[in-house]
């Protein structure tokens, strides 16, 4: 992990030409459901309707002041984007968070029928995993906002990234987890130095007391009171995709789905850049990925609701993803619907085949989201969403060291390797001779 | 009467208060009782069918109700209600 001062772009933040000196992008927030105006600070629901609130920005001044060659000419980062982001300059401190890789799948794309697969991989942030993105842009927010301490309720990556954020900022962290988490997000968060807090219950159980901390503590929690600022993170994902394929857009985007804002944020993230005439606005097909064990969003998409029925009680290994009561849900099923899209659930069983085959076809090992969505893209393809020649990019937003427990990916420890396959060998004493007998017993 | 604890975003109509007292036997009546002792909560919590506004869920001993009987959930004297904005948390 990096912390480093951060250069800041060459020409962000300056006013356009001709432009008053005082206008600036971000002009406040705004609700979704209603649009009601709300002045800019650490408030995430409408007091009018109770919609979310969202960075409402200047759109002309953004058109007027993005260009590819403003971009292109920044440093590696998600701040090369400034135009699109809810700051004026960049922090003057904070991790090398983005410009992840965008990798050419061809191996894996070939395996499940899809010429031109591009995996985003997003396992290589500074806490390896894209909340990286969405921390990165609440952290400078908070400081913004003159808070001095960083909460978070989290699935697991969340708390990984808002300690290390904290840590770089030099600021306490507080993260609130379920206590059953996968033990090595919770030693991840302690060794930034962060407050874990376990708690005993679900996600859901999680976010609901936070709902109720944040109201008597005045910490910044990134996915609540900072939530507007914290969901443009993940607008950098599209950003960078499109810049990645030559300013341009792929056929299809497969992504994860927990609460659905990284989802939903994404297709935002491309239209803003057609929007201010950097890409050519071509029609996108957005496809969602969540666990059986906890579909919420992906049953309410068979079903043909328009509701979103929470799940009580999620049942999957996929723990990033098991958010029972998801925030966005309904804005998540109204981009794969509008877009011709889908949202796939996929069984955990061929999750775990997934992140194999995507760590042994392409060399990037995912955390169980990564499986879920790679698994999206089969299934996908399978339902005609994904057509013959389609351009398709993966999300892969979280690193399988996470969640590294190989019972997990369905390889058996007592059952021991032999030469020539994938899997454990057993223990072998340090002499050749002992090391020729398994081989030799591998082809006998 | 049963406990009410009252958002922040809420609090205008009910002129501060935290916490409130409400009677009623089920999460419905609980509610119009909340709504009858503060007139200005209604436009905001209640949608136009006599339900709840989506955007908020309501929680019965910590329990989202939406698990239980929804509006018809009985409601005991020693309960407690939490209204909660639903636009929270995730990835």
């Amino acid at each position: 992990m990096t912390t480093e001062l951060i250069q800041a772009p060459r020409g962000a933040g300056a006013p356009a030409a001709g432009a008053p000196a005082e206008r600036r992008r971000v002009v406040g927030l705004a609700c979704r459901n209603c649009g009601r105006p709300e002045p800019l600070g650490p408030a995430y629901v409408c007091p009018a309707c109770l919609g979310p609130l969202e960075v409402a920005y200047d759109r002309d001044l953004v058109r007027a002041t993005a260009s590819r060659e403003a971009i292109e000419a920044r440093p590696a980062g998600l701040w090369r984007y400034l135009e699109f982001l809810p700051l004026d300059t960049p922090p003057a401190r904070g991790l090398a968070v983005g410009s992840s890789p965008l990798v050419a799948a061809d191996r894996r794309g070939r395996a499940l029928g899809v010429e031109r697969l591009w995996v985003k991989d997003d396992t290589r942030n500074p806490s390896l995993s894209f909340k990286d993105r969405a921390v990165a842009i609440a952290a400078a927010t908070a400081s913004e906002f003159g808070i001095d301490t960083l909460a978070c309720a989290s699935t697991g990556n969340l708390a990984g990234a808002t300690a290390a954020a904290a840590a770089a900022l030099g600021i306490p962290a507080y993260v609130f987890i379920p206590a059953d988490l996968e033990p090595a997000k919770v030693d991840h968060a302690l060794a930034y130095g962060a407050t874990v807090v376990p708690i005993e219950g679900t996600y859901d159980d999680v976010n609901r007391l936070c709902l109720e901390v944040v109201d008597e503590t005045g910490w910044g929690f990134v996915n609540v009171n900072l939530r507007p600022f914290y969901a443009e993170g993940s607008k950098t994902l599209a950003f960078e995709v499109a810049e990645g394929l030559g300013w341009r857009s792929p056929d299809v985007i497969v992504a994860p789905i927990a609460s659905g804002a990284l989802f939903t944020k994404v297709a935002r993230g491309f239209a803003e850049l057609a929007d201010a005439g950097l890409i050519e606005r071509r029609p996108i097909r957005f496809v969602g990925a969540q666990p059986a064990g906890c579909a919420p969003v992906a049953t309410a998409w068979a079903s043909g609701a328009t509701v979103v029925e929470p799940v009580r009680a999620p049942d999957t290994f996929v723990r990033s993803l098991a958010i029972g009561n998801p925030a966005d849900g309904r804005y998540a099923l109204e981009v794969a619907r509008s877009s011709g899209g889908s949202i796939e659930s996929i069984d955990d069983t061929r999750t775990a085949a997934a992140i194999r085959e995507l760590a042994a076809l392409e060399g990037i090992f995912a955390e169980t989201a990564g499986g879920v969505t790679i698994g999206a893209v089969e299934a996908a393809r399978r339902r005609g969403v994904i057509r013959d020649g389609d351009e398709v990019v993966a999300l892969v937003t979280g690193n399988g060291l996470k969640t590294p427990d190989a019972r997990l990916l369905g390889i058996d420890p007592a059952a021991p390797a032999r030469a020539g396959q994938p899997g454990l060998a057993p223990p072998i004493p340090p002499r050749l001779a002992a090391f020729e007998a398994w081989l030799e017993g591998a082809s006998s | 009467m049963s406990e009410v604890r009252i958002p922040p975003v809420l609090r205008s109509a009910t002129s501060g208060a935290k916490l409130v007292d409400a009677g009623g036997s089920t999460v419905r009546e609980v509610i119009e009782s909340l709504v009858g002792t503060y007139p200005a909560l209604a436009p905001t919590l209640l949608d136009g069918d006599g339900g709840i506004n989506h955007f908020v869920n309501v929680f019965l001993n910590g329990t989202d109700v939406r698990h239980l009987d929804g509006l018809e959930t009985p409601v005991g004297e020693r309960d407690s209600l939490v209204l909660l904005p639903a636009m929270a948390g995730g990835s």
